[in-house]
């Protein structure tokens, strides 16, 4: 009974550990900024490999759920006589929700999980440990231009995102099941309000980019230096980040268009 | 070399990033750089407004001149006050206008028309419409056909 008892506590001592850990190495990396001429390079690097490098699964992924929501939206909305509304139910899908959720997600498996690998890697092999003794704190010179990248790299990937997947539902809907043109985008326009629905979007995208970059360069930073636990290291970031995603998403909502 | 390459792959990928957000304010939620100097004020009464909302639109012959800004109740009257902002070169309404909520199409979203009248003068900014005609209410249209009203 009293080992439960001491298992349950060692479970939270631990959690509370991990999340002082992780606030810890945030603060670490947020104060040491490195100097524009060593760091613009690096940031720019990390930033092609985590943004450039996902554009081509966030693209194809837009436009096929693009697609689905203009086929989907037609179905139903046809039964009313309204398919003119399904520019409208397109844009605000994709622009309040599934631009942002479903990039941070994507994100998370394609660049996220590449982060905690090569960190964790580079922690297994003490490359590290090596560039402390040499002086170069890991923080700045590894840490930080990864972290920075995600949370950058993040809106701009959901931007696109949102226009491809408009497009798609365009050629769905007017091209290939022959909705007025000029009706997709008048509706589209008279009801996607740019402040309430497209800067709330960007929002959420920024919180998330954040959020999953976080998780990312944490995990790789504080994974058990084998490869067993770099393993279960980019399993955690995967998990965490879709979660958080998730249940920040509907923080998010509620607190944006739970007024109505 | 390599190192440009990439560096110029980011530039246009941050490119790609600030078109794409243009892209949605502009062609998707039709945002266009206008400021509040560029309208005027009006307001009109009605007793039932049925379902216009801040943001609906304000129409006149079916071409869009203006948004509700804000639905409030006058206590004194007990009716609904609605702010309406008009586009300022639409600054010839004649007096007598009246302000007509509809719908577009059956079921379609509730928006105000204003019907022209034949004064001279016309309104200006801070002016109440003289005659207004409420929603069209479906439910009581029924209920008064069935009781033979």
């Amino acid at each position: 009974m009293m080992d439960r008892i001491a298992s349950l506590g060692r479970v939270g001592l631990d959690v509370v550990a991990t999340v002082g850990r992780a606030g810890r190495f945030l603060a670490g990396v947020l104060t040491g900024v490195p100097r524009p001429s060593v760091g613009f390079p690096l940031l720019v690097r990390q930033l092609y490999s985590v943004g450039v490098l996902s554009l081509a699964i966030i693209v194809v992924s837009g436009l096929f759920i693009g697609m689905v929501l203009g086929l989907q939206g037609y179905t139903i909305l046809s039964d009313y006589g309204s398919e003119a509304a399904i520019g409208q139910m397109i844009a605000l899908t994709l622009v309040r929700e599934l631009g942002p959720v479903v990039t941070a997600l994507l994100f998370a498996g394609r660049a996220g999980s590449a982060l905690t690998a090569e960190i964790g890697l580079m922690k297994a092999t003490e490359q590290l440990s090596s560039m402390e003794m040499m002086g170069v704190d890991p923080l700045r010179r590894v840490i930080a231009p990864r972290l920075w990248a995600g949370f950058i790299a993040m809106p701009i990937l959901a931007a696109i995102f949102s226009v491809v997947g408009i497009w798609g539902g365009m050629l769905v809907g007017v091209e290939w099941l022959g909705v007025f043109e000029g009706s997709f985008w008048g509706n589209m326009q008279s009801s996607v309000s740019f402040t309430q629905d497209v800067l709330n979007g960007v929002i959420k995208t920024v919180v998330f980019g954040f959020v999953c970059s976080w998780i990312a360069v944490f995990q790789g930073y504080d994974c058990v230096p084998t490869s067993a636990g770099i393993s279960s290291a980019t399993t955690k970031t995967v998990v965490y980040s879709s979660l958080a995603v998730l249940g920040l998403d509907f923080v998010l909502t509620a607190v944006m268009f739970g007024d109505f | 070399m390599a190192q440009r390459t990439t560096e110029i792959v980011t530039g246009l990928f941050i490119i790609a990033g600030l078109a794409a957000l243009m892209f949605l304010a502009l062609q998707v939620s039709g945002l266009s750089p206008k400021s509040d100097a560029d309208t005027y004020t009006l307001y009109a009464n009605f007793n039932d407004v049925g379902g216009i909302t801040p943001r609906g639109k304000v129409a006149m012959a079916g071409v869009t001149v203006g948004s509700v800004k804000s639905v409030t109740l006058d206590r004194d009257t007990f009716q609904a006050r609605v702010e309406l902002t008009i586009d300022a070169n639409v600054d010839n309404i004649p007096a007598d206008s009246s302000a007509v909520i509809r719908t577009s199409g059956l079921l379609g979203e509730q928006y105000i028309d204003i019907s022209i009248g034949g004064d001279m003068d016309s309104l200006n900014a801070g002016d109440t419409f003289y005659s207004t005609q409420s929603a069209m209410n479906l439910e009581r249209l029924i209920t008064n056909f069935a009781s033979g009203k």
